[in-house]
């Protein structure tokens, strides 16, 4: 059972025109098994969340905790975060020319477990999960994200979370530039990891287009760098059927 | 000694315009004393030559050069007053033209006629002296014939070369010259090349040692139908200066030429200097041609100069284009592969390996392949990546 707790969280980033604030005091707790949703208009600091959590050096957290499990995860390298049990699924991968996505994936389930991967079961598994992702089995010999089409990346993110098998997920746009059945492929992993390992998600959309195939347990509307507005499923009905025009009028 | 006279030299003030206008001569007398105001010399450490520039220096004796053949490939010591000598080119440079006149004998590599030798033909140059010294290399590939030749320079010396190498009409070789010096080793090394019809020759340089190693390699394109790739990948750290400067000259149709070198520097003082011509005369009509030089400076303190040069003389072409870049570790890759769980050193190494790999899957030689990923192992652990 872990628990991400998120507390009176500030972010500023290095602009060319300065320090830009785009955090201001977000609040939120997620548990092993639930799933959050994070929604609000573009530029309201939903990717900040995300990659500041991961630990981006691009973010500086001028305010507030995450913990992990009680765990300060602040003062954690990037890659001690991903050991703790973090994963961010992120919405622009970058390629990694001349690494292989094979190389890459033992690669890092070796650095997460500490010893390398029975190579039988370890084979077993990656066959297995690109089986249930609808991907060919010559995508391992690929160069990370090199040349991947849209669906491929995503698809290949997900790969890593069913993989790697993480206690907390935060998943950036995942949805973005995906048709419908690409969405039901990706979301599909999404579900076996949660039903498999209990695993928790932030899941990070402009759109309420994946919430049905990912259900979640909480809203959270996510506006001018913080929660304005948060509820149970509902919430997000209300979104697709309003849009965040509402929120943006009180702003203004 | 075959002396061959100048074409078209005169000693004009204004800069040469065109790459083709370059003098060539045996003589070394043809050519001015080595200068840093001279273009190609200019990056040179002239205190690293440690007197290969002097107008008599050594020879490479026989016994320094141990040779490793494969099927019917034969190689012998000739002299190099043989009319073979030079015909697959003439020195543009200084250091060149002292390389050819004090080599006396010249090793004469042949794969014979329809001959296709699967194994590699390996020649190891060992020194162990900083005594100035020249060799003469020619290889002959006869038509049709398809062979690998892997030339090794190692130990610690000082090297004045010249590697002549011709393909016959259809004859495919794949070519890897390697400089894997001692620290305290000087090399110059000009690399001539000139293909016949439809002939494919693979030139792969890896540069891994040396205080100072320069490596030209260039090619005259003027049988219809050949192709060159022309392939490099160097590791240099403080130590070391690496110059690589290859020339494709498309003169005759239908040629293709593909270059692409990519380097990783480490440590304060490492400098490599890469300068690529590509020279497309009115009469190479159809070429193909592309040409690329990536760094990656892994520590700050080191330097890369990269200069593509492209001159076009026909608009009837079917492609050329160039590419150069050199940058410090990308910032979003590390992120990437951190947040996966690999910590930072091995994070680094996957990205240096991946960047120098695709220039190392093309060697096709699992002898060279598994030496140099053990280099490059070997060099960042050094530099504590």
């Amino acid at each position: 059972m872990a628990t991400l707790e998120i507390k009176n969280l500030h972010v500023s980033v290095d602009t060319d025109q300065g320090k830009k604030q785009i955090l201001r005091g977000v609040d939120l707790v997620v548990k092993s098994g639930e799933t959050h949703a994070i929604m609000g208009p573009n530029g309201s600091g939903k990717s900040t969340l995300a990659y500041s959590i991961a630990g981006h050096p691009k973010y500086e957290i001028t305010e507030g905790e995450i913990l992990l499990d009680r765990q300060n995860v602040l003062e954690m390298a990037v890659d001690e975060r991903a050991k703790a049990g973090l994963f961010l699924a992120m919405q622009y991968p970058v390629e990694v020319p001349g690494v292989s996505v094979s190389n890459f994936l033992r690669t890092a389930k070796t650095a997460l477990d500490g010893e390398a991967p029975k190579l039988r079961e370890w084979i077993g598994d990656l066959k297995g999960a690109m089986k249930n992702l609808r991907m060919d089995p010559d995508f391992t010999e690929r160069n990370v994200n090199e040349g991947f089409s849209g669906g491929e990346k995503k698809r290949h993110e997900i790969l890593q979370l069913e993989l790697l098998k993480p206690k907390i997920a935060i998943l950036d746009e995942t949805d973005s530039g995906l048709d419908v059945d690409a969405l039901k492929v990706v979301s599909e992993g999404v579900n076996r990891a949660k039903e498999e390992t209990g695993l928790g998600v932030l899941l990070i959309t402009h759109y309420t287009r994946i919430l049905r195939y990912i259900e979640p347990d909480f809203v959270h509307v996510f506006v001018a760098g913080k929660v304005a507005e948060q509820g149970g499923p509902e919430l997000a009905e209300r979104l697709e059927a309003e849009g965040y025009d509402r929120y943006l009028k009180t702003e203004a | 000694m075959a002396q061959h006279g100048i074409k078209a030299h005169e000693h004009k003030l204004v800069p040469l315009q065109t790459r083709s206008e370059r003098p060539r001569s045996t003589s070394v007398n043809d050519f001015a004393e080595l200068s840093n105001r001279q273009e190609i010399w200019r990056y040179l450490p002239m205190d690293r030559l440690q007197g290969l520039d002097a107008e008599v220096i050594g020879e490479v004796s026989q016994n320094e050069l141990s040779i490793s053949l494969a099927g019917t490939v034969t190689a012998n010591w000739i002299d190099s007053s043989e009319p073979i000598v030079g015909s697959a080119g003439l020195p543009e440079d200084r250091i060149s033209a002292i390389a050819w006149t004090n080599a006396s004998k010249t090793l004469l590599v042949e794969v014979p006629t329809d001959q296709e030798i699967t194994e590699p033909v390996f020649l190891t140059l060992k020194l162990e002296e900083l005594a100035a010294k020249a060799l003469h290399i020619f290889v002959k590939v006869g038509a049709n014939a398809k062979a690998t030749i892997v030339l090794d320079h190692i130990g610690q010396g000082l090297l004045a070369e010249n590697v002549e190498i011709l393909l016959e009409p259809g004859a495919k070789l794949d070519f890897v010259s390697i400089q894997d010096w001692d620290n305290g080793s000087s090399h110059v090394s000009n690399q001539l090349t000139r293909l016949g019809k439809d002939s494919i020759l693979k030139h792969v340089v890896v540069s891994l040692g040396g205080d100072l190693v320069r490596v030209t390699p260039s090619v005259a394109l003027d049988s219809p139908g050949a192709e060159i790739q022309m392939y490099g990948v160097y590791l240099a750290d403080s130590k070391n200066y690496f110059e690589h400067r290859p020339y494709v000259d498309h003169i005759a149709e239908n040629c293709v030429s593909n270059v692409a070198y990519k380097g990783a520097l480490q440590g304060a003082g490492a400098h490599t200097v890469w300068v690529g011509d590509v020279l497309i005369r009115e009469t190479a009509i159809g070429t193909n041609s592309y040409e690329l030089n990536r760094n990656l400076l892994l520590t700050d303190g080191a330097r890369a100069d990269s200069v593509p040069n492209l001159e076009i003389e026909t608009g009837k072409i079917e492609g050329a284009g160039h590419a150069s870049a050199s940058g410090r570790f990308d910032d979003e890759q590390l992120f990437y592969l951190m947040a996966r769980g690999i910590g930072d050193t091995e994070a680094k190494r996957l990205v240096v390996r991946g960047f120098l790999n695709e220039v190392v899957q093309k060697v096709g030689i699992s002898q060279v392949e598994d030496r140099l990923i053990a280099s490059i192992e070997q060099g960042l652990e050094k530099a504590g990546v």
